[in-house]
């Protein structure tokens, strides 16, 4: 059977674990300061002070 | 309560009791005289009761209300009734513990109210309890508000609710009477936790289905923790309870986990206990209660999304922090050391939008007391993040770690931001729920204030003492190199700490009963508002205002 090493465990651990972590950063930037999302975040961020306490249906 | 709901609703619910019922005597036939018997008679009880009161208004008049025009609040104010509820007899528990570490007499020569015993009620009491129950009855609130969509479900959030206080139950008695799995904050047996899981997994699909219900376009950011909350302690709670019972008719139970796997799943489980259930669901109240109590929007919304992803993904990865200096790998104790230094950047951005949303209402929190709980809150989310990724350093954590220290760290967490916030926000939903002007006393709201935080700051500034002293007598070496100190010396050192300890929690707890009687007196006596879409002019928020 395949056995996977402590060595190898950790190797894959240091340099892909990195790498996701990383491009997940980048994902996670790119979604909160991309431009057309203002308008929806904007939106959200004051849309919770309404007192209006009816659900919309 | 059971009035509004249909008579398919009351059927689901009889059907689900006499199950529930069915299966208590089935523990109770095959667990007999062993803890096991005992929670079946409990399950009997507790599901027996509730059927009884189903089943006597099961021929009442079905509700003809529009559904679709309100929200959905009933179970909301069952859950802040129990969560207080808990909150007492949780923080009563704490007392009674630390007074024993002061006077070990206060054990009374009895089994079940020996310290290794008592001391998981107290934690499971304020933490699943108390917290727990806060952390039900606002996801509820908030996702309903912030989706303006009413709960996708009648009978669910009931199924919900009492579900997880019969674990309560299950686990807090099971303490008593020697029941335990020996896993930190995760103690209660088998049979408990499988009935969690099917609790939380009904909790996962209500709150999907009523995010699923929404119109806004956008899933506001308090929604987003509740989730991650809900989620990821759902995850922790699956694996790290993965156990074999002995048999049946058994509450003993071994887990799966063979030696330092164990430890390390257990303190995966365990710091992220502190990330996603004492730190995820309460951040999602600050980031509702806060900015709505201001009359202020969040400081900044994009922070606040960098700091969610941020915390999710960092803490998954800190739980090895506890276990420096032990037969872990040293890379994983490394891992787990830096993870925590960085997840001072994510925790930090969020105490600091949550202080900056009040920067020019600072007037405001001066003069409104739930206002000031959710700003110290805040404050003291920054102070003990920041000491925890310090205690987490493998040097320092040589001094802190096995002392007071640690015990002090926890409680600037869980009285100082927890609790706080919890209490900034009942103090905010109450009144709004059962549509109160306002607390039935301002003044009290004040005292508790004040209670909690000479309260924590005694507890902490004690425990700090203690631990650091502590620490160091342990690692204080004569001229010939052996132990300067006996571990009962350093234990004569701490007496004084512990008697100041036991009085802080007293303080807090004092609190905590001020709130209960303030909330109670709120629902009975205070005149109903008027009513708040009929005449009330909009107030507008100004951002940077």
């Amino acid at each position: 059977m395949f056995e996977i090493s402590h060595e190898t465990l950790v190797a894959f651990s240091k340099s892909w674990g990195l790498f996701y972590l990383m491009g997940f950063f980048l994902c996670v930037v790119a979604y909160a300061f991309w431009p057309s999302n203002r308008k929806r975040f904007d939106r959200a961020k004051t849309s919770i002070l309404d007192r209006d306490d009816k659900p919309w249906k | 309560m059971i009035g509004r709901l249909t008579s398919t609703e009351r059927q689901y619910a009889a059907v689900v009791l006499s199950l529930l019922v069915v299966a208590g005597i089935a523990m109770a036939a095959l667990g007999r005289n062993d803890a096991l018997g005992v929670h079946g008679v409990l399950v009997i009880l507790f599901a027996g009761g509730l059927l009884y009161a189903v089943l006597s208004a099961f021929f009442e008049p079905e509700p003809r209300e529009d559904r679709e025009a309100s929200y959905y609040d009933d179970p909301i104010k069952a859950g802040i009734v129990l969560s207080m509820a808990w909150a007492v007899f949780g923080m009563f528990m704490g007392v009674w513990v630390a007074a024993q570490l002061a006077w070990p007499s206060l054990a009374f020569d009895a089994a079940w109210s020996t310290f290794g015993r008592l001391r998981p009620t107290h934690t499971s009491g304020v933490i699943f309890g108390f917290g727990g129950n806060a952390l039900i009855a606002t996801s509820f609130h908030v996702v309903q508000r912030t989706s303006r969509a009413r709960l996708a479900g009648q009978f669910s959030p009931w199924f919900v609710l009492f579900g997880f206080n019969l674990f309560c139950v299950l686990a807090v008695s099971g303490y008593l009477l020697g029941v335990t799995q020996s896993k930190e904050y995760a103690e209660a047996e088998w049979y408990a936790d499988l009935w969690l899981v099917i609790v939380w997994i009904t909790y996962l699909v209500l709150f999907l289905r009523t995010i699923a219900r929404r119109r806004e376009p956008h899933i506001y950011v308090a929604n987003w923790y509740f989730m991650a909350f809900i989620v990821v302690v759902a995850i922790l709670h699956i694996v790290n309870n993965l156990a074999v019972p002995i048999s049946w008719g058994h509450a003993k139970s071994y887990t799966i986990w063979p030696g330092v796997q164990d430890a390390m799943v257990q303190w995966w489980y365990g710091h992220n206990a502190v990330a996603f259930f004492l730190t995820a669901g309460f951040l999602g109240m600050l980031y509702y209660y806060l900015p709505v109590r201001a009359q202020r929007p969040i400081f900044s919304y994009r922070l606040s999304i960098l700091s969610f992803w941020g915390i999710t993904f960092f803490y998954m990865w800190a739980g090895s922090h506890h276990l420096h200096y032990t037969a872990l790998p040293h890379w994983v104790q490394t891992l787990g050391m830096t993870f925590s230094v960085m997840l001072l950047v994510p925790s930090w951005a969020s105490a600091g939008n949550a202080l900056l949303t009040l920067n020019g209402a600072w007037h405001r929190v001066r003069d409104d007391a739930t206002l000031r709980f959710m700003m110290a809150a805040a404050v003291f989310y920054g102070l003990s993040t920041f000491e925890g990724s310090f205690m987490a350093i493998r040097p320092v954590n040589a001094l802190s770690h096995y002392t007071d220290w640690t015990v002090g760290h926890v409680h600037a967490g869980a009285l100082g931001w927890v609790a706080l916030i919890t209490f900034g926000s009942l103090y905010t939903l109450v009144p709004a729920l059962w549509k109160r002007e306002r607390m039935y006393s301002a003044r009290l709201v004040e005292v508790h204030f004040w209670l909690a935080i000479a309260g924590t700051l005694i507890y902490v500034f004690a425990m700090w003492n203690s631990g650091i002293i502590q620490g160091l007598m342990w690692r204080t070496y004569t001229e010939d190199g052996a132990l300067a100190y006996s571990f009962v010396d350093s234990l004569v050192a701490m007496y004084p700490y512990y008697i100041a300890r036991a009085f802080g929690g007293l303080l807090f707890l004092i609190g905590a009963l001020i709130c209960s009687y303030n909330i109670w007196m709120t629902v009975r006596s205070v005149p109903l508002a008027e009513r708040r879409d009929s005449d009330v002019p909009a107030a507008v928020a100004v951002p940077g205002e």
